[in-house]
């Protein structure tokens, strides 16, 4: 692939990439000013028409999500930001905000001026205590600046950003328990519909985006639709419902590489070209085994599908659940896959907020069964257990509330359906890795 | 009375950010945690109070994030995340977890008997590319070892 230019990390490692300043002098809040010329429906139009798929996961399009909020409607409206980035392998999101936070507060802005709300709530992970203190910074000269607060740039605009931090729990990024967490309760994600557009936070509508999505809508204002649309990939001419994969998107990659990172690209690099050219390759000389396409709960590609495209149908065509956060994770071939299922499961049993039983139940025994492997005591049959368990959690077959259990259930399945000889070896072989540090914790999730 | 006014203080400077009060209740958690390393009962009632919902509405909330520390567990003057996630996993995080472990005669989630580390294990801290890493109270350190997770901790708690 030809080299790109990064658009959306292209102020990383500045010297002034966090001031005001340092970000006007790059022609930073240009497009908010073209925005503002603008009537709020024709800005929607244009992110709808760019394509803009959400990347925060699930890959919807962020401007039709803005028009499924109700017409002329007179109360407040608010925009969630979701910076709760805790699947594990990505960490996209932390740079976003550390190195370039006035792209973010900018794509803010846009998208509440499009939807006609003048009330953003950040909520952020309690670890990224960093992003916390830059983003704190750079709302505060915001508002010294006018850029914040009533009547911004005398067009009649007004927007408050309020920062609220979260307290460690993956859950609180699917968007409806993110939305509880901010009202102060538990972070249960609630039944839908109705979907947060039409009752939302405090039972308003909402909108809800991830950080990486509102940076790119900065970048759709500036350089056009037809910019956008000529990056990444166009919809698969033989399935109709496609959309394509536009634009550039930011793809982590760590694990068993030289050197581990966070790369801009066309959407739809593949794995291999990932890997080797912006990686470093294999550490160790050695190959991979296994590589996680998308944060864990994507499941896993393995060493024969190192030419899956990276773009929202590779992975889904390689049994994969998705693109996800498109955060790759290589695992080597001196490991044992049974100890990464077995990280992966644990995950998501400590993460599991507890509402749906085959959640609770699911991801608990996942964990479960795979510790008693690791304890040298699994059977064969083992294996069929986990599938049947996979199988039966999650809402693609219809027993959970969200996604966190599908989430759950696609590593077992990839892992077991792809390696599987590797997990029978290790049964009959009797092997242990339990450590004695894992047996510690292990009531504990 | 568990809350200094300064902390309340700082609990009512979050009221006009939020339509409901009830929105305030993980900002004044956060606030009380920070200062006390626990969240005691007492304080629950006085916050409680303030946000003029009832205690339990509050530890229904503070319970489901095991983040808050009741007062019969304080937390020690440092608190240090290690993450077990999987690329941490993959570089070694969990050997340097039970390093810790065994250095400061701590198991997860504990604190050493002198109160000045707490030892937590962490899940995915999103720094990944800097595996393994470490959170020290709210600030991340990558490539760790056990040796530099030490000289961090004595040099944070001087
Ligand atoms: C268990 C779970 C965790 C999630 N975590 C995040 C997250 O940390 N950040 C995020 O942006 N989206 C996360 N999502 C997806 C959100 O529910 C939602 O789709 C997204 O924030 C919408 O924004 P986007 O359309 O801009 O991607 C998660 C979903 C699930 C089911
Ligand atoms: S699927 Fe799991 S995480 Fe999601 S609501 Fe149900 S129990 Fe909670
Ligand atoms: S897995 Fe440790 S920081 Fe992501």
């Amino acid at each position: 692939m030809p080299h790109f230019e990064p658009v959306l990390l292209a102020r990383v490692a500045k010297e002034s990439s966090q001031s005001l300043d340092g970000y006007r002098a790059d022609g930073g809040y240009a497009a908010l000013d073209k925005a503002l010329g603008m009537a709020p429906a024709d800005v929607t139009t244009k992110v709808k028409d760019s394509v803009l798929r959400g990347r925060g996961g699930a890959g919807f399009p962020a401007g039709l999500k803005w028009t499924f909020l109700p017409k002329d409607h007179p109360g407040p409206i608010y925009l969630c930001i979701n910076a709760d980035e805790s699947e594990p392998g990505t960490f996209n999101n932390r740079i976003l905000m550390e190195e370039d936070p006035h792209q973010l507060i900018e794509g803010i802005a846009i998208a509440c001026y499009a939807i006609r709300s003048s009330k953003a709530y950040l909520y952020l992970r309690y670890e990224y205590g960093r992003s916390y203190r830059v983003l704190d910074a750079a709302i505060k000269e915001c508002y010294a600046a006018g850029l914040l607060g009533t009547n911004i740039k005398g067009s009649g605009f007004d927007l408050d950003i309020v920062l609220h931090r979260g307290a460690a729990a993956y859950i609180c990024g699917e968007e409806t328990g993110l939305i509880e967490s901010l009202e102060g309760k538990r972070a249960w994600p609630r039944i839908k519909p109705p979907f947060p557009a039409i009752e939302g936070l405090f039972r308003k509508p909402t909108i809800v985006n991830n950080v990486e999505t509102l940076c790119c809508v900065v970048h759709i204002l500036n350089r056009g639709v037809e910019w956008f649309k000529s990056i990444g990939v166009p919809p698969d001419a033989s399935n109709p419902r496609d959309l394509g994969s536009f634009g550039p998107k930011l793809y982590c990659i760590s694990g068993h590489v030289n050197e581990p990172g966070c790369v801009e690209l066309p959407l739809g690099v593949s794995t291999r070209e990932l890997i080797d050219e912006h990686a470093g390759g294999v550490w160790k000389d050695r190959q991979a085994k296994a590589i996680v396409p998308g944060g864990i709960s994507m499941g896993f590609l393995s060493a024969d599908e190192l030419d899956t495209p990276l773009d929202f149908n590779g992975p889904l065509k390689a049994g994969c659940l998705g693109l996800g956060t498109a955060a790759v994770v290589v695992v080597d071939d001196q490991t044992s896959m049974v100890d990464v299922l077995y990280n992966c499961c644990r995950f998501m049993s400590h993460e599991s907020c507890g509402q749906c039983t085959p959640c609770r139940e699911g991801t608990a025994w996942s964990t479960k069964i795979l510790e008693r492997i690791r304890s040298g005591h699994g059977k064969v049959e083992d294996l069929d257990t986990l599938l049947e368990v996979a199988e039966s959690m999650g809402i693609i077959p219809g027993t959970t509330i969200c996604g966190l259990s599908d989430g759950a259930a696609w590593p077992v399945k990839n892992a077991i359906r792809k390696f599987r000889p590797e997990f029978e070896e290790y049964i009959r072989a009797g092997r242990r890795t339990m450590t004695p540090a894992q047996e510690l914790m292990a009531g504990a999730h | 009375m568990a809350l200094s006014e300064q902390i309340r203080e700082r609990i009512r400077a979050e009221f006009p950010k939020y339509p409901d009060r009830r929105a305030v209740t993980l900002p004044a958690l956060h606030i009380v945690h920070d200062e006390l390393r626990s969240v005691p009962f007492a304080a629950i009632e006085e916050i409680a109070e303030l946000l003029e919902i009832h205690p339990a509405e509050i530890h229904d909330t503070m319970s489901f994030y095991q983040f808050f520390r009741e007062e019969d567990r304080p937390l020690g003057r440092q608190r240090v995340w290690v993450c077990r996630s999987i690329s941490c996993m993959l570089r070694g995080g969990e050997e340097l977890l039970e390093t810790l472990s065994h250095k400061w005669r701590v198991a997860p989630g504990g604190t050493t008997a002198d109160g000045r580390v707490s030892l937590e294990y962490a899940e995915c801290l999103g720094a990944c590319e800097g595996a393994p890493c470490i959170l020290v109270n709210d600030e991340c350190h990558t490539n760790m070892t056990a040796e530099s997770t030490v000289a961090i901790v004595n040099d944070t708690s001087s």
